[in-house]
């Protein structure tokens, strides 16, 4: 009897936070004009959550597509195949990692910060305090930040494909000998501007509309405690691991799944 | 509120970085990219079967590239296919006789053409056209040739 109660409260509970968190996204999307007349508020967040990720993103896309270079080459030159190294690299680069791998470094760095953040405010009192003075928390906070997130995360995938694709081409060319032409000319013909790069960009603007709404409704929706704020920034970075991955698979089988 | 330039010219970096990312994925990754390749001159070369060659796929001339096939079509008179190559205007010096032939880069490569070039005193012209072709060697043509050239000797 107990744990039949223990687990309609789970359902009970789990239901109130989807509706808060629709009701939140609702709040959010009808902010965004008044958002869109006070621009600088943007560029602020921009800054923050898109500009001070560049690094990581960098850096991460280097490597990521230094190894794709190493491993495919391992791999491809069994078969004899090691000119088609480039578009090993840069399929999987736009179609997958790139847009999945910057979406959970982006959780991570910035989805986290945001939940702290936005819990902070919580506890400390300056969104009631905001509310005291007739300023809607949701347009001067939080809807800044989403379109924040929004706007950035295509950017930092496109960086992490376009960095990794180079970072490809460095380890394939000068460290394995690949022939360069080859590599640039196969992956260009066999890489499709809407068909590839399109629907990466879709994946990537997908994940950054989740994942800025995830860290922001953990934030908004934490317990406003410090330990709280620290469950919330863990939630947040869980959430949107299993909304990303769990998305990338429903859109790769909606978008690649017809050939 | 006013914020500091800084912050905002970041920002701008930022955006551009950005947006310059996803000019390379798009003009240098994907097959967006036939305006970058320098002018050249066409022939065209009528071949039995193209097998599966594609446009944009390379033109050789003794493994260098030379060009990029632009488009193929079929010739509804002769029922071959009529490809266009599109050739670099610094390689204006093939002489007229040269031969084209479909080859394969390795077993299971992608397809090219490669040019040979023959003895004329005269050079291919923009629009001219190549007279001797080899059409695409069919794998199962030649496996088909051969089961039966064997089966052939041993009556």
């Amino acid at each position: 009897m107990d744990s039949i109660q223990r687990l309609g409260r789970w359902a009970i509970g789990t239901s109130e936070r989807l509706g808060r968190g629709y009701l939140f996204l609702m709040a959010i999307l009808a902010g965004i004009p008044s958002t869109l007349m006070r621009f600088s508020l943007v560029i602020q967040q921009l800054y923050s959550v898109g500009v001070l990720s560049v690094f990581l993103i960098l850096i991460s896309g280097l490597f990521v597509g230094m190894v794709l270079g190493l491993q495919g080459y391992y791999t491809l030159v069994d078969f004899g195949a090691e000119e088609s190294l480039g578009v090993m690299v840069a399929l999987s680069l736009v179609r997958e990692l790139g847009p999945v791998v910057s979406a959970l470094l982006f959780a991570g760095r910035a989805g986290s910060a945001l939940t702290a953040e936005i819990g902070l405010m919580k506890s400390t009192e300056q969104l009631s305090g905001m509310e005291m003075m007739a300023v809607d928390p949701i347009r001067r906070i939080i809807t800044p930040r989403f379109l924040a997130g929004f706007i950035s995360l295509p950017l930092l995938a496109a960086i992490f494909s376009a960095v990794g694709i180079i970072g490809g081409y460095i380890v394939g060319y000068g460290l394995l000998g690949v022939d360069d032409g080859a590599f640039w000319t196969q992956m260009q013909t066999k890489t499709d501007l809407y068909a590839d790069i399109m629907n990466g960009v879709i994946k990537s603007v997908v994940f950054g509309f989740v994942v800025t709404w995830i860290a922001l409704f953990e934030g908004h929706d934490a317990i406003p405690t410090s330990e709280g704020v620290g469950r919330a920034t863990t939630r947040t970075v869980v959430h949107s691991a299993f909304a990303i991955l769990s998305l990338d698979f429903v859109l790769t089988a909606l978008m690649f799944g017809e050939v | 509120m006013r914020q500091k330039k800084s912050t905002e010219v970041t920002v701008g970096l930022f955006v551009i970085l950005g947006l310059l990312a996803l000019f390379f994925l798009a003009m240098k990754v994907s097959n967006l990219t036939s305006f970058n390749d320098e002018p050249g001159y066409r022939v065209t070369a009528e071949f039995e079967n193209v097998g599966g060659l594609k446009a944009r796929s390379p033109v050789t001339l003794a493994g260098v590239r030379i060009g990029r096939v632009e488009s193929i079509t079929l010739d509804s008179d002769t029922y071959s296919a009529s490809v266009v190559l599109n050739l670099y205007a610094s390689f204006s010096t093939l002489p007229t006789d040269t031969a084209a032939s479909i080859y394969t880069a390795g077993l299971l490569g992608e397809q090219y053409i490669g040019l040979e070039a023959g003895a004329e005193e005269e050079f291919l012209k923009d629009g001219d056209v190549i007279e001797l072709t080899q059409p695409a060697l069919v794998l199962e043509q030649v496996i088909g040739q051969f089961l039966f050239s064997k089966a052939g000797g041993n009556e």
